[in-house]
């Protein structure tokens, strides 16, 4: 270690930390790029269809693509209110 | 059969242009008939670069129009027989480019010449769509801050979708990853990204780092592409860079800090 390397080690630098907010970032931003084009166009129309039969709401429902190396998952979550038939 | 590069960022400002004039001048150089051609339509400054602003007559857009030959719009560069010009356009219509018209025109560019670059606009717009989609390689051009490389991921992404190779189930356009504005010193002092971090972030083959260097600005006065100020370190990294492209074994420079009498003095080794 010399002298300047002295200096420096006393000092963090911010490079770390744009390193980490852009590896987060990008491996997010990767992984809805490798979504199929129609997932939004699917929920869509799913949400219509359920809500044809009970009444939720946009918020009650997640939808969670995955994707590994042999495998595709689509996640449907639907959280029903306590009293969920519609009176037709 | 021409080779067709695109040189891409996402981001502006952080060095289409002079790239793709200094390498389009360094495959000239080097003896591969070159076109260069300016996709920003609106905003053309390739023209002013190459220092040719005042022999533009025809543009892109009147060759795509019919009412100028290919010939009559290409500009032939003044220090370099091989190299040729096609501005872009300044008229305000956005859609003055289309995708027929400028495969049309690559196509009967590739009859003649041995590479065409693309200086694709900033933005994700049709300009930069249409620059990208019939490439065969895409020079990315990224600044080594967070902006910077965040835009770069999203034209990999789109390069790897939205292209003629993509949609045609081709092989993939082949990527470079061209950092520049890069500062050993700040680097070494913690305060500006890697190479390594923007590579390990982006995975992407390095084709050459660029310093910041004052002689980029010295060479957009006067309009002569860098390459050509062979003393100056940008000018040296382009040319490093145009012969690794060709296939040269080519060492990385301009990656460690210069050391000056204050560094030789504290730098240890």
């Amino acid at each position: 270690m010399n002298l300047l390397d002295y200096f420096r080690a006393s000092k963090v630098g911010s490079a770390s930390v744009a390193k980490e907010r852009l590896q987060i970032l990008v491996a997010h931003e990767r992984s809805s790029r490798n979504q199929p084009s129609y997932l939004p166009q699917l929920q869509r129309e799913l949400l219509e269809v359920i809500r044809k039969y009970i009444n939720v709401d946009q918020e009650a429902i997640s939808f969670n693509f995955e994707q590994d190396d042999n495998q595709e998952t689509l996640e449907l979550n639907i959280v029903l209110p306590d009293y969920h038939t519609k009176n037709i | 059969m021409a080779r067709i590069i695109v040189v891409t960022s996402g981001k502006g400002g952080v060095g289409k242009t002079t790239t793709s004039a200094a390498i389009a001048m360094g495959l000239a150089k080097k003896g591969h008939k070159t076109a260069v051609i300016d996709f920003d339509v609106g905003l053309r400054n390739l023209d002013l670069i190459m220092g040719c602003e005042r022999r533009v007559v025809y543009d892109f857009v009147n060759v795509i129009n019919g009412e100028a030959s290919l010939n009559q719009a290409l500009i032939r560069d003044k220090h370099c027989d091989l190299l040729y010009i096609l501005p872009a356009s300044q008229t305000r219509d956005k859609d003055a480019l289309s995708q027929e018209g400028v495969g049309k025109i690559l196509e009967d560019l590739s009859k003649d010449f041995q590479y065409i670059v693309c200086d694709s606009p900033a933005g994700i717009e049709k300009g930069a769509h249409l620059a990208m989609y019939f490439a065969d390689d895409a020079f990315v051009v990224t600044n080594p801050e967070v902006s910077s490389v965040r835009d770069s991921d999203r034209m990999l992404g789109l390069l790897s979708s939205k292209s003629r190779r993509a949609e045609q189930n081709e092989e993939p356009i082949k990527e470079y990853l061209l950092l520049s504005r890069y500062s050993p010193d700040r680097v070494k002092l913690g305060e500006m990204l890697s190479v390594d971090d923007v590579q390990e972030i982006l995975s992407l083959h390095l084709l050459g780092v660029i310093p910041e260097s004052k002689s980029v600005l010295n060479a957009s006065n006067s309009g002569t592409p860098v390459i050509l100020d062979e003393k100056s370190d940008a000018g040296q990294a382009y040319a490093d860079i145009v012969a690794r492209y060709l296939g040269e074994e080519k060492p990385h420079r301009f990656i460690e800090e210069k050391k000056g009498l204050f560094g030789k003095l504290f730098g240890g080794k």
